[in-house]
């Protein structure tokens, strides 16, 4: 009544952007390098910040160009960090809109939004006994925030990076393995060429008895997905993806119609090709799209899907409208005219 | 006035070339927008909300008069900037690029008594798609006035000066109404209308919660100065509407700004809707302050080629938009603030009479060209 048409909350947010009861918000600290394409960014959350469990992520929304943009990050800092900051590592991918800004361009003091963290890619509460971690590049960082966290028995790392200078966290996994917590094995891609998964039995003899957490590039994951399945042991197998299963349908667009695509809420219609997700097509149109994963986990984009009809670009599925139809933006594409309330 | 086409003289092809450059001069603008509009907007905001926070504050002690004045001066200019510079532009959906949901036109709310809904679909779709065609653009006069020579003179007309004085006064009522169509709805058989009913419970809901903050929960905070804060508060919003009824006044109605025929449009190209908001259209010039308190409405050629580009960029594309005008020899038509305002009254008081010797107006020209 006060403050109508605006709420209390628009005024303080003008003071205490991290107050308790605003929009999750976090401050930018400190920005460290870690290799010559990636950095550590530390970030003070807002005051309702839960906590997260080790190898969680977090979705971050960063203002690149005056524009948000929402991505996700393992959070890479130890559950119990004294000061209360979190740190997530980014990698820069080629061409990338977000990493590239978080590495070179973010200034400390920077605010940011925040989701609370989420994710299932955890250690049980009680630690097993032998474990396996496989990663590659930036696939290290979930288990990164793991091995701070705790003090594991038995763990075992097999790493794939490009060259030495590559990896991620060198210095630090060097003091583990140092001091007896870690057994590591490096696999330098550039001289020695992708892992094949066979080589696990002579690097890691006991690979099937181990609990295992894999966490890289695609075809890394779906070989280990094989290879356990192949033994019978896939439920010891855990695994992160930073990037969608790659689509089933339209590769190379082949094929596959667009349409025109209304938002009807905000009132824009755009065309749009048969291969791009909506979630796109509706934030390059200036609509408001939620979103998190941006990969068709989380959920966080769903829509109601008012009229038309949508391929889910992960099976090539259509979707038709009817009252009550939600859609994933991120992984579905116009299958024709559609209207998405928006 | 439209006795005489003012582009005549360009051919098709012309016409298509000056949309095409048209198009490039937003193009690039899109191009470039980036981390320092953002950072525009969020000052002004911000500036704007602690300058309303502050003057709210001094006028507590209202009682006092330099306190009644410093707080009403600074309350009615906090409202200018939040319907101006923030409102208007945010509910146009300059700053949806940005995808703040905190700032995008299908979340905001502004400080008027016409819900945001309603003013965007009767301003947005109705006045910038239809700008100055007469029976489809009700800003063209809000369906009280007579502001062209085309439009058919009625004895209520005599009166227009007040209805105009009195719509200044009130402009956020009147805008109300007039996105509520009420002068169509109030017919005998409309007024039922469902959708109608609910739209007006939304502007009925805006008014009291307007009403309730400015005129009761301000006034009752300021204990002793409950009598003085009311003044201030209504103070402000008369002069925040007086203020933008000027400003909006000036940018269709004053001389030489031409209106359409309805069938004029029919089958228009991307070039003549071009054209049309050229010619529809007047500025103002002035300082940056000046600029800015219109909300850079003054740029509103500019605003009404491009209503969806940020409008702290009016001001450079405006430069590139006079040099078309120029190369195309087309009239751009701008003045300072007071001779705007007293061109537009003076229209207003002139219409108010029947046209006194039968002025050639686009209809005869029409008709002629038809016989011909
Ligand atoms: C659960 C989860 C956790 C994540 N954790 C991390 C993390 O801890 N550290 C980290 O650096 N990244 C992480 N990511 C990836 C991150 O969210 C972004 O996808 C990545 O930073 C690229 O964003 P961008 O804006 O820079 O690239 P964009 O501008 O979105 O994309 C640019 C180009 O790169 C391609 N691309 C997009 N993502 C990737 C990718 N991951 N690898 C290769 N190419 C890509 C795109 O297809 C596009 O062609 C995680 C992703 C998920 C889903
Ligand atoms: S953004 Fe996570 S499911 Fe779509």
């Amino acid at each position: 009544m006060v403050t109508t048409p605006l709420l209390p909350s628009d005024y303080l947010d003008l003071v205490g952007p991290l107050r308790a009861g605003a929009d999750l918000r976090g401050r930018i600290e400190a920005v460290h390098p870690e290799t010559g394409d990636a950095a550590t960014v530390v970030i003070r959350p807002g005051r309702d910040w839960r906590g997260h469990t080790a190898g969680q992520y977090v979705r971050i929304g960063v203002d690149v160009d005056g524009t948000r943009l929402w991505r996700a990050y393992s959070i890479t800092s130890p559950t119990d960090r004294r000061d209360g900051r979190i740190t997530i590592t980014v990698k820069a991918v080629r061409d990338g809109k977000v990493s590239n800004h978080l590495i070179r361009r973010a200034t400390p003091g920077t605010l940011v939004r925040l989701e609370q963290p989420t994710g299932d890619f955890v250690l049980p509460p009680s630690a097993p006994a032998k474990v396996l971690f496989l990663t590659a590049g930036s696939g290290i960082t979930p288990v990164m925030g793991m091995l701070r966290d705790i003090d594991f028995d038995d763990v075992v790392m097999v790493h794939c990076a490009p060259k030495p200078q590559d990896v991620i966290f060198r210095g630090e996994l060097r003091d583990l393995v140092a001091v007896g917590k870690l057994r590591l094995t490096e696999v330098h891609t550039a001289a020695d060429g992708r892992l094949d998964i066979a080589r696990l039995d002579e690097l890691v003899p006991d690979w099937a008895e181990r609990e295992t957490w894999a966490c890289g590039p695609a075809g890394l994951l779906d070989a280990a997905e094989d290879h356990w399945a192949g033994h019978g042991v896939r439920e010891r197998l855990r695994t992160e993806r930073f990037r969608p299963v790659t689509a089933v349908v339209g590769e190379g667009g082949d094929g596959v119609d667009g349409g025109e695509v209304t938002f009807s809420t905000t009132g824009r219609t755009v065309a749009a090709d048969g291969t791009t997700p909506l979630l796109a097509v509706g934030e390059e149109a200036g609509v408001l799209m939620p979103s998190g994963c941006r990969m068709g986990i989380c959920f966080g984009c769903v829509t109601p899907l008012r009229a038309g009809a949508v391929r889910d670009l992960r099976t090539g599925e259509i979707t038709e409208a009817e009252p009550g139809v939600l859609i994933q933006t991120c992984v579905s594409a116009a299958a024709g005219p559609c209207d998405i309330e928006r | 006035m439209t006795a005489i086409d003012p582009t005549a003289h360009l051919t098709a092809e012309q016409i298509e070339e000056l949309g095409r450059e048209l198009d490039a001069i937003r193009d690039e603008v899109i191009a470039g927008r980036g981390e320092k509009d953002a950072a525009y907007i969020r000052r002004v905001i911000s500036a704007q909300r602690k300058l309303e926070l502050a003057s709210r504050g001094v006028l507590l002690f209202s009682i006092f008069p330099p306190a009644w004045l410093l707080g009403t001066a600074g309350l009615s200019v906090a409202k200018i900037i939040e319907n101006m510079e923030i409102g208007h532009n945010v509910l146009h959906g300059q700053w949806d690029w940005m995808r703040d949901p905190k700032i995008h036109s299908t979340t905001w709310e502004w400080d008027h008594v016409s819900p945001s809904e309603q003013w965007k679909h009767s301003h947005n779709e109705l006045h910038h798609t239809y700008t100055n065609v007469i029976g489809k653009d009700n800003d063209l006069g809000y369906g009280i006035m007579r502001v062209d020579e085309d439009q058919k003179w009625h004895p209520f007309h005599l009166g227009q000066p007040l209805w105009n004085l009195v719509n200044a006064c009130f402009f956020e009522y009147g805008i109300a109404a007039y996105d509520l169509e009420l002068g169509k709805n109030l017919h005998r058989s409309r007024r039922k209308d469902p959708e109608f009913r609910a739209r007006a419970r939304a502007v009925g809901r805006k008014i009291r919660k307007q009403a309730l903050k400015d005129y009761v929960v301000h006034p009752l905070l300021s204990g002793p100065s409950f009598p003085t804060t009311l003044a201030a508060t209504f103070t402000a919003n008369l002069v925040r509407n007086i203020w933008s009824h000027s400003v909006i006044m000036c940018g269709h109605f004053p001389e030489g700004v031409q209106v359409f025929e309805r069938r004029s449009i029919e089958g228009e190209t991307r070039g003549q809707w071009y054209l049309r908001q050229m010619m529809g259209s007047a500025n103002i010039s002035g300082s940056r302050a000046m600029h800015f308190m219109t909300g850079n409405l003054s740029h509103q050629i500019e605003h009404h080629l491009f209503p969806d580009l940020p409008s702290n960029r009016y001001a450079e594309v405006a430069v590139k938009v006079r040099a078309l005008f120029e190369k195309y020899e087309l009239e751009y038509v701008t003045g300072p603030l007071p001779k705007q305002v007293f061109s537009a009254w003076r229209k207003v008081f002139r219409l108010s009479l029947p046209n006194r010797k039968r002025e050639v107006t686009t209809r005869d020209r029409e008709r002629e060209l038809v016989a011909a």
